[in-house]
């Protein structure tokens, strides 16, 4: 049912854990089967030089976890946040279509931790 | 460790025995004659059909003539349920059910009750899947037509207490049909002592083929066929005999149901240490379904904080399969209604795996299964944002 990128991925995942001290957090949680997702990131000159995240969730949910943050990581802020659930899905060569919306959590998830991190930085900034 | 292949899902099918295998071989080939044909061929097939239902007679204390061969065991929920409901219509069109029924059952009920004007109770279980059979006979009205609880749960091993809603629905004169299709092989099939009208078993499940069912209909208890067309199995099931499949059903049964004691005894031996094993090996898991009244074989847990289908494939990938009621294991993405009915929380709901045995399964396969899936589950649990929240 799942490519082989997906099995590697599930079976050794990229950037899971927790940082300690993050820029911006990401949680978000799929609303169809109930799974949860969050991303922690360190920004640096407006560039992601460490993601993680956590995952509770399906083997798609685990493997595009894996796949979306290491797709970001180095990136620009501008740049991650046009990460798509399609792009991390053909990443892994496909995703079977009962688990597309499992996609959606990372590309949310990372979303969310810009968006905060962003938020963070604008209440630092005098007005 | 060297990995090793263990096959701990004999709920969802069993392999096929091999003297099963070697009694169906003959009818693909040289008995390859339609049963309803008069020459000689055909004859063959005919009295090969004859025995196997005889032989399943036995088995379930009742006369051939009460026993339909159909094409699974879907099919023969479906028969019973459909074919009471319909005969009765005039009468009543209220059906009293569980809220843990197999698919083949609910869905059927839910579709007589969306479509056809039927009005359906869904009993309550209590924490371990039971039914109360006082729960029966309070739903019953003056419109009810049938009742339908199944003898054993497949996903959590459950026994219901079928003697006795049998004899509920004995007294109120209503038709009684169970599912017993997880019981084959396992438990006592007598249906004059259990009180049935009406009694599901699927092959697959006891060692014989897939694509071949029984449903047991007591002598005097009318239902109209859903499946028309030629005059097979006394005009209650149209379609040319699968003979291969009934001789095989009937091989099953009569390997399956004279060895259950000794096959039993093994099974819970087994079943037990798994038991024992995964609760003590690993913290914040669960029992699931009755601790005493459960099927020999059946083993089903909830482990927190994790998600079924990353159990299930961890376990692949060691060579080991097995089951799990989660969300993102269905097809629905909705965690199985048998554990919400149970008053599981559907997040906990999602950390459920099914281990059920058979006569391969060793004791060697359940050292292997108790060594690798605590790493399993600590994997997963390491990832999880729910774990380091809760400890
Ligand atoms: C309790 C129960 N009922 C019905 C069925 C359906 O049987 P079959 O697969 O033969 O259609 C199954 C197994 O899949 C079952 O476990
Ligand atoms: S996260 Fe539930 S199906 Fe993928």
């Amino acid at each position: 049912m799942y490519s082989e990128k997906v099995m590697n991925h599930f079976m050794n995942p990229h950037n899971v854990g927790v940082i300690e001290d993050p820029d911006g957090v990401g949680k978000e949680g799929n609303p169809i089967c109930g799974d949860l997702m969050e991303i922690f990131i360190k920004v640096k000159d407006d560039r992601i030089v460490d993601i993680k995240f956590r995952t509770f969730g399906c083997g798609a949910a685990i493997a595009t976890s894996s796949m979306a943050t290491e797709m970001v990581k180095g990136k620009t802020i501008e740049e991650a946040m046009e990460i798509t659930n399609k792009a991390v899905a053909e990443a892994l060569d496909g995703l079977p279509p009962i688990k597309m919306h499992c996609s959606n959590l990372a590309a949310d998830a990372i979303h969310a931790a810009i968006e905060d991190y962003l938020e963070k930085k604008r209440a630092k900034q005098p007005a | 460790m060297a990995k090793r292949t263990v096959y701990m899902d004999h709920a969802a099918t069993t392999p096929v025995d091999p003297r099963v295998v070697e009694a169906m071989l003959p009818y693909f080939t040289e008995g390859y004659g339609n049963a309803s044909s008069v020459y000689r061929l055909g004859q063959e097939a005919r009295k090969a059909i004859d025995e196997a239902r005889a032989d399943v007679a036995q088995t379930l204390n009742c006369t051939p003539r009460e026993i339909i061969f159909t094409g699974c065991g879907s099919e023969s929920d479906n028969l019973a349920i459909r074919g009471i409901a319909f005969w009765n219509r005039d009468k009543g069109t209220h059906i009293i059910t569980s809220s843990i029924e197999h698919h083949a059952v609910s869905h059927t009920c839910e579709q007589l009750e969306k479509h056809f004007g039927f009005q359906v109770t869904y009993l309550p279980v209590d924490k371990y899947g039971r039914v109360d059979p006082t729960d029966v006979e309070k739903a019953i009205t003056e419109k009810t037509t049938l009742i339908t609880i199944m003898y054993a749960n497949n996903e959590v091993g459950t026994i219901e207490p079928i003697a006795e809603i049998g004899e509920i629905a004995r007294a109120h004169k209503i038709p009684f049909h169970t599912d017993a299709i997880q019981a084959g092989g396992a438990l006592d099939l007598d249906v004059e002592a259990l009180n049935l009208d009406l009694l599901s078993l699927s092959a697959h499940k006891f060692y014989g083929p897939k694509g071949v069912g029984v449903l047991y209909l007591r002598r005097g208890v009318r239902l109209l066929p859903p499946q028309t067309g030629g005059a097979h199995e006394l005009n209650r099931r149209a379609g040319t005999e699968n003979v291969a499949g009934i001789v095989g059903l009937a091989t099953a049964l009569k390997l399956a149901q004279g060895h259950r004691e000794e096959n039993n005894r093994k099974l819970i031996a087994l079943r037990d240490r798994l038991i024992e094993g995964v609760l003590s090996s690993m913290l914040d898991t669960q029992l699931t379904g009755h601790p005493k009244e459960r099927l020999p074989n059946s083993a089903s847990f909830t482990i927190n904080y994790v998600e079924g289908e990353g159990l299930l494939l961890g376990l692949d990938m060691m060579g080991t399969a097995a089951s799990s009621g989660s969300a993102c294991t269905s097809a629905s993405l909705e965690p199985s209604h048998v554990l919400l009915a149970m008053g599981i929380p559907p997040e906990v709901a999602h950390g459920s795996l099914r281990l059920t045995l058979g006569h391969e399964n060793s004791d060697e396969d359940v050292d292997y299964l108790l060594e690798v899936l605590p790493g399993i589950v600590e994997r997963l649990r390491s990832m999880s944002p729910l774990y380091t929240t809760a400890s």
